[in-house]
């Protein structure tokens, strides 16, 4: 029989300033990225960094709650495979992220609506 | 130095069957640089949490992809149910897990006839296409639709697979074992499809983690990854290991999809001997979800990711599906690097690239 490893999802609560910290740490430590989302919940983005160890199959994500208008650092100086995940981020929820490896200003995605699952689209449902 | 040019790459190219475009720097024929470009056919799927309940959103999820179709919609439903906390009935993991294997079959089926006709073996292409269709068949006989199968729900399945149905996978499965036993001589041990295939587009299992490369394209670079082992559906019930292999080239891909196609075999027999007689195939679902989950599934291409948040109402507050291909591009990209402007058909094919499931 196989190993079957289940381990519980990990969610850690950061600061935007400690973003570039714990990924480089975990990354250190042996995990790898996953994957990165943002949501748009009560006026607040939510983004969630996902990174995966491997060996033990553990997931550890970590989540930055700001406001719309705070500018967050890319991580894709650490971690070169974020750059889709902090492109999509930026185009259709309209986070502010500085520094993205390749940047493909706003044209990651052909649409003809500027963010439209960020705070633009909440405005429009009040 | 040779003179330097960019060769656009799509998003219409005869090897992609759907688009993607790829800027290609290339130095004579050497290509230096690849910068891709989606979105495309982006569709807003995940928008759709806003007109949908979280229940008809196993719709919208299953009409992802057209060929991992099924396993979108398990991963989508196996994500509720973790807010919800409840325990599918048993032979509701059984049926997932028989149908992810069919699914997974059908699609490396696919795979391998398009890679057999990207480096021009177009007899290879049609056997493997026509051996496709008798799991096709399956799929249409058990699910009712050939490709969505529409068969999952929050809290289980909708649909059983009764006995005589089973026997008639298992036939079908003893048939297509041995025709694969057939084409996997010519794949492994053809002189052409080894030129074509063997040291073409490396990459090492340093270069799959930092660029994050998910599923079979990781494994063959000896990347033991297989979300398969995190215990969903049947799966813990089910004796199996992550088949590897640590050549990390295009031969070494090809390599991993067909024994992945024994080895669905394989877990399709087991899952079919070990399926209870009886038992529910769902259980009742009450209320509105609460809460937050990642769910990781082992789509054919990959690890697959799928984020439910929800606040107790009927619409959820976010939907978020992160396809293998989204996580494979990245390193399709370095692979592509000082490789030969011929072999780039074929590079791109190797990833098993699925762009409807990045739009989604």
């Amino acid at each position: 029989m196989g190993e079957i490893r289940n381990p519980e999802n990990i969610l850690e609560v950061i600061e935007a300033d400690d973003l570039l910290k714990r990924s480089l740490e975990l990354t250190k430590s042996g995990y790898r990225f996953s994957q990165a989302c943002a949501a748009f919940v009560d006026g607040k983005f939510e983004l969630s960094y996902s990174f995966s160890d491997y060996e033990t199959y553990q997931l550890h994500n970590l989540r930055v709650v700001i406001d719309p208008a705070t500018e967050i650092p890319s991580i894709t100086e650490i971690v070169p495979a974020a750059v889709f995940y902090e492109n999509e981020m930026k185009e259709l929820f309209g986070v502010k992220i500085k520094m993205i490896n390749l940047d493909y200003e706003n044209k990651l995605y052909r649409i003809r609506q500027e963010a439209p699952m960020g705070p633009q689209k909440t405005e429009e449902e009040n | 130095m040779g003179k330097r040019s960019v060769i656009p790459f799509g998003p219409q190219h005869p090897v992609l069957p759907e688009p993607i475009h790829i800027d290609l720097v290339v130095e004579d024929e050497r290509v230096i640089e690849a910068i891709p470009s989606i979105g495309f056919i982006h569709r807003g799927l995940e928008g759709l949490v806003d007109k949908r309940d979280f229940n008809q959103m196993t719709y919208v999820v299953e009409r992802t992809c057209g060929i991992c179709s099924f396993q979108h919609g398990m991963g989508y439903c196996e994500a509720v149910e973790h807010i919800f906390g409840v325990d599918i009935p048993d032979r509701a993991k059984f049926l997932r897990t028989i149908w992810a294997e069919i699914g997974r079959m059908h699609s490396h089926l696919l795979w391998l006839g398009l890679l057999a006709d990207g480096f021009g073996f177009e007899n290879l292409f049609y056997q493997c296409w026509r051996v496709r269709e008798k799991v096709l068949d399956l799929q249409e006989m058990t699910s009712g639709g050939r490709l969505i199968f529409s068969v999952n729900k929050v809290g289980g399945v909708m649909k059983d697979i009764p006995a005589d149905m089973l026997k008639i996978i298992l036939t079908t499965m003893d048939e297509v074992e041995e025709e694969l036993k057939e084409m996997k001589k010519t794949f492994f041990n053809d002189y052409s499809v080894q030129s074509r295939l063997k040291g073409v587009g490396v990459l090492t299992k340093e270069q799959i983690n930092r660029l994050g490369a998910v599923g079979p394209f990781a494994r063959a670079s000896g990347v033991v990854s297989d979300m398969r082992t995190l215990g969903y559906a049947a799966y813990p019930m089910l004796d199996f290991e992550p088949i590897i292999s640590e050549d990390g080239d295009c031969y070494a891909r090809c390599y991993v999809r067909m024994q992945e196609l024994f080895q669905s075999i394989d877990l399709i027999r087991q899952a079919v001997a070990k399926i209870p007689a009886e038992g529910d195939l769902a259980v009742a679902i009450k209320g509105n979800p609460d809460g937050e989950y990642f769910m990781r599934v082992e789509q054919p291409r990959g690890e697959a990711f799928y984020y439910v948040k929800a606040n107790g109402k009927p619409n959820l507050q976010r939907m978020r599906v992160r396809t293998p291909t989204f996580a494979n591009v990245p390193g399709l990209c370095e692979m592509l690097k000082n490789t030969e402007l011929a072999d780039v058909g074929l590079l791109v094919l190797t990833i098993d690239p699925c762009i409807s499931c990045t739009e989604r």
